[in-house]
C-alpha cells in the first residue's frame, strides 16, 4: 500500500486535495441540480406526496404568458448589463492615473458593489418613489409631469436594470483596474513612438491585452443578469402585476413564496433557466479549456 | 455495595406515585402561533381557564406564525394535538374537507353560540356544521379624513351615489378621493372584497372564491364597473407605493379616504391624526337591499379530528368563546371580541365603532388571501392592481383570472 503511494503520490495528491470540495460541490450543488430537474416531472405542492405528470410543466409553460414576459425580461436584463463592461472599462481608464489621492477615488468608485443588493435595492426604489423620490422629483421640474419608474408596466424592468448596473460597473471597473496594472508599458511605448493615440490606441494595443479581464468580466455579468432575483424582489416583487417578473423570481413566486405551492412547476422554470445558464457556461468552459490546452 | 433489593423496592415505590400524580390531572395539548403580544394575553387565559378547571393541565405548544402554516399540515395528519389555531372560511375548507377538524356544532348548541358569535357562524359554517370557535377578529372599512371632508364641505356619504359624487368635489379641490398603496398586492384586495360584498352580496362573494362562479360572469363585470366609477379618483402611482406611504398621503390632507383594517389607526395616530381628525365608516351600499356583510379576517380554534382529549377540548372552547372571557382577551390584542355580548374599551371610539360594525353584520368574509386558494389569491389580486392601473384592460385580466380558475380548483 505505502509502496503504491510512494509510487503514485504525485498524481494522487492533487485528487486528495481536491476530494473535500469535490465532495461538498456534488452534495450541494450537482446532486440537487439532478433534484431538480427530477421535480420538475411532479405535480408536487411541497406536502402531499408527489403526483407523477411527465412533461406537463413543461408544456404548460409554453402557454403561460408570465413564462413569456419573465424571458423577455431576461433577454432585457442580458443586453442591457452588458453596458456594465464598456462602462466599467471606462471608468477603470479615467481612474488609471497617478494623481494625488487616486486610491481613495477608486474605493468610492468601488463601494457600491460592497453594499448589499438588498440595500441597494431599497434605496433606489425610494429613489424612484413617487411624491417624494429624488428622481420622480426632478423629473417632474424638468418636464412638469412625475413619472413612477416603479409603477409604470413598461419603464420598470429598465429602471431596476439601472439600479443593478451601479453596483456591476463597480465589479467590471476593479477587473479592468488589474488588468491596466499589466498591461506591457513597452508595448504603449512602441505605439506611442508610431503615433497611435487615443482610439486606435484602445483599441489596437490596450484592449487585446485585457482580454483576459474582459471575458471575466462577460462571465460575471452574464451570471449576474440572469441571478437577478434581490432586485427584483425587493424593488418591485416582480410587479406591477407582473411586469418585472424575471425566470428566477418567477420560479421562487410558484415554489417557495406564501402564494406559490407548486414545487413541481417551479423546478420546471429553475430547469428552464439552468439551460439557458449552461448554454452560456459552456461557452466559457469550453473557451477556457482551449485557452490551458494551447497553453 | 449495591444493594439491588432496596433498590428495586424505591424504584416501583417511585413509580407508584408518580402515575398516581398523574392520573390526577388531564392533559389538554394546545398548539398554536402566537406573536409576543398575543403569547402574553393568551397564556393568561389559559391561567384563567385552569383555575376553572383544576383537573386540566393546558401544555401550549407555540410555533413560529409564519412556520406555523406548513407545520399544520403535518401535525394534523401525524401526532394530532387536541386543539389548534387556523382562520376561519375558505380557508379552514381543506381541513374540513379533508376530514381531519372535527365537528364541533354540539358545543355551539350547548353554549347559544349561534346566538352570540351570530356574525361570526356563517364563516364557521360548512355544509350546516359549526368547525370550530372564533376568538378574535378585526374590522375593514374606510377611513376618513375629517379636516379634508371639512375643507372641501362634504358630508360624509350615507349612499355609493353620494360617495361618487364626494370624489369629484375632492379631485376638483386636487385631493385624492381614494388612496391606496398597492405595492404589496393585498390593499387592492380590501377594496374589491367591499365592491364584490356591496355589489351582489356575501354568498355570490364566498362562491366567487371558492371557485364556482366564472370570473368572465357578468355579475363579476359589474362589480367592477362599479369599482370604474371611483378608479379615476385614486391616487396615481399607487403600484409603487407601500400601504403605509399611501397612509402618510391622508394623515398629510392630500388625500380623502381608505379602504383599510382597524391595524393602520396605529399608523394615522403616529402620523399625527387623532380621534377629531380621524374617522371611520362602513363602506356604503351600492346595490339595494343586500344584507351588509364586512370583511373581518378571523382567528379560530379547533379541534383536530385525531384528538386525544376531546371533552376537554370542548370545554375549552365553550370557555374562549364566551363572553367576559373574549372581553378579557381582547383588551390584550387591542383587537374585537366576536361575542356579540362581550364589552369593548370605551375609550377607543375604532373599537367601538368597529364592533358595533361587525356584530350586527349579516355575515363575515375572511379578505380575498384568506377566501382563496393562494394561487387564486396572487393571480386576482394582480388582476385587481392591473385593473387600478389599467382599467381598459378589463376583458384581458378577466380571461386570464378565468384560465387560472380553471388550472387551480381542480
Amino acid at each position: 500500500m505505502s509502496a503504491y503511494w510512494k509510487a503514485n503520490q504525485r498524481r494522487l495528491a492533487p485528487w486528495m486535495f481536491l476530494a473535500p470540495g469535490l465532495a461538498i460541490f456534488a452534495l450541494y450543488v450537482i446532486i440537487p441540480i439532478f433534484q431538480s430537474i427530477w421535480y420538475s416531472f411532479y405535480d408536487w405542492d411541497g406536502l402531499s406526496p408527489p403526483v407523477w405528470i411527465g412533461t406537463a410543466n413543461y408544456v404548460e409553460l409554453t402557454t403561460d404568458p408570465n413564462m413569456v414576459t419573465s424571458f423577455w425580461n431576461n433577454l432585457i436584463w442580458l443586453l442591457l448589463y452588458m453596458l456594465a463592461v464598456p462602462l466599467g472599462l471606462f471608468i477603470a481608464i479615467f481612474l488609471n492615473q497617478t494623481v494625488r489621492g487616486i486610491r481613495i477615488y477608486k474605493s468610492l468608485f468601488f463601494f457600491p458593489f460592497v453594499i448589499s443588493q438588498v440595500v441597494v435595492g431599497l434605496i433606489f426604489s425610494w429613489f424612484y418613489a413617487p411624491n417624494f423620490g429624488p428622481l420622480y422629483l426632478l423629473i417632474e421640474q424638468v418636464t412638469g409631469k412625475g413619472v413612477a419608474l416603479l409603477a409604470d408596466p413598461d419603464l420598470v424592468t429598465y429602471g431596476i436594470i439601472a439600479a443593478g448596473l451601479w453596483p456591476q460597473i463597480a465589479y467590471v471597473m476593479i477587473l479592468y483596474l488589474t488588468g491596466l496594472n499589466n498591461v506591457a508599458p513597452d508595448q504603449v511605448e512602441a505605439a506611442r513612438l508610431d503615433g497611435a493615440k487615443g482610439w486606435r490606441m484602445l483599441w489596437y494595443v490596450i484592449l487585446p491585452q485585457l482580454r483576459p479581464a474582459t471575458f471575466i468580466a462577460v462571465v460575471v455579468t452574464v451570471i449576474g443578469a440572469l441571478r437577478s432575483f434581490d432586485l427584483v424582489s425587493i424593488m418591485t416583487n416582480g410587479g406591477p402585476f407582473g411586469s418585472s417578473r424575471v425566470l428566477s423570481y418567477y420560479m421562487y413566486e410558484q415554489a417557495l413564496s406564501e402564494y406559490g405551492y407548486r414545487m413541481g412547476y417551479g423546478a420546471a422554470i429553475a430547469v428552464v433557466l439552468f439551460a439557458i445558464m449552461m448554454v452560456f457556461i459552456s461557452g466559457f468552459i469550453w473557451k477556457m479549456w482551449r485557452d490551458e490546452t494551447e497553453r | 455495595m449495591v444493594h439491588k433489593k432496596t433498590g428495586a423496592l424505591a424504584l416501583v415505590a417511585a413509580l407508584l406515585l408518580t402515575t398516581a400524580a398523574s392520573a390526577q390531572q388531564r392533559v389538554l395539548k394546545y398548539n398554536a402561533d402566537f406573536d409576543p403580544l398575543p403569547l402574553a394575553a393568551f397564556e393568561a387565559l389559559i391561567a384563567d381557564f385552569e383555575a376553572a378547571n383544576p383537573d386540566v393541565d393546558v401544555q401550549l405548544n407555540n410555533f413560529d406564525h409564519e412556520g406555523y402554516k406548513t407545520a399544520i399540515r403535518n401535525f394534523l395528519t401525524a401526532d394530532s394535538p387536541d386543539l389548534a389555531n387556523w382562520y376561519a372560511g375558505n380557508r379552514m375548507a381543506p381541513f374540513v374537507n379533508a376530514g381531519q377538524f372535527m365537528d364541533v356544532s354540539d358545543v355551539w348548541e350547548a353554549n347559544g353560540l349561534g346566538d352570540s358569535l351570530a356574525s361570526a357562524k356563517a364563516s364557521m359554517t360548512i355544509d350546516g356544521k359549526q368547525w370550530g370557535v372564533p376568538y378574535t377578529y378585526y374590522q375593514w372599512g374606510i377611513y376618513y379624513n375629517k379636516d379634508v371632508y371639512k375643507s372641501v364641505g362634504v358630508e360624509v356619504p350615507k349612499t355609493w351615489a353620494e360617495f361618487v359624487s364626494n370624489c369629484e368635489k375632492f379631485s376638483a379641490a386636487g385631493i385624492d378621493c381614494l388612496t391606496t398603496g398597492t405595492k404589496a398586492l393585498w390593499p387592492a384586495a380590501g377594496i374589491f372584497d367591499y365592491m364584490n360584498l356591496r355589489t351582489n352580496g356575501y354568498e355570490f362573494h364566498m362562491d366567487l372564491t371558492a371557485g364556482k362562479i366564472a370570473w368572465t360572469d357578468d355579475r363579476v363585470r359589474a362589480t367592477f364597473a362599479e369599482w370604474a366609477k371611483i378608479q379615476p379618483y385614486t391616487t396615481a402611482n399607487h403600484a409603487a407605493l407601500e400601504w403605509e406611504d399611501a397612509a402618510a398621503l391622508m394623515v398629510q390632507g392630500k388625500a380623502a379616504n381608505y379602504v383599510m383594517g382597524n391595524f393602520a389607526v396605529g399608523n394615522f395616530k403616529a402620523g399625527g391624526m387623532t380621534n377629531d381628525t380621524l374617522g371611520f365608516m362602513q363602506f356604503p351600499e351600492i346595490t339595494p337591499g343586500i344584507p351588509r356583510a364586512e370583511d373581518a379576517p378571523t382567528d379560530t380554534i379547533h379541534i383536530p379530528a385525531g384528538a386525544q382529549n376531546v371533552d376537554d377540548a370542548k370545554k375549552f372552547l365553550a370557555f374562549v368563546a364566551s363572553a367576559d372571557v373574549q372581553s378579557k382577551l381582547n383588551v390584550g390584542l387591542s383587537q374585537l371580541p366576536t361575542n356579540k355580548n362581550s364589552t369593548v374599551p370605551a375609550d377607543d371610539p375604532f373599537l367601538v365603532a368597529g364592533f358595533e360594525t361587525l356584530s350586527t353584520a349579516y355575515a363575515l368574509a375572511q379578505f380575498f388571501d384568506r377566501d382563496a386558494p393562494a394561487e387564486m389569491a396572487k393571480a386576482g389580486m394582480e388582476g385587481f392592481q392591473q385593473f387600478m392601473v389599467q382599467p381598459e384592460e378589463l376583458d384581458n385580466i378577466l380571461n386570464r383570472l378565468e384560465q387560472v380558475r380553471g388550472q387551480v380548483y381542480k
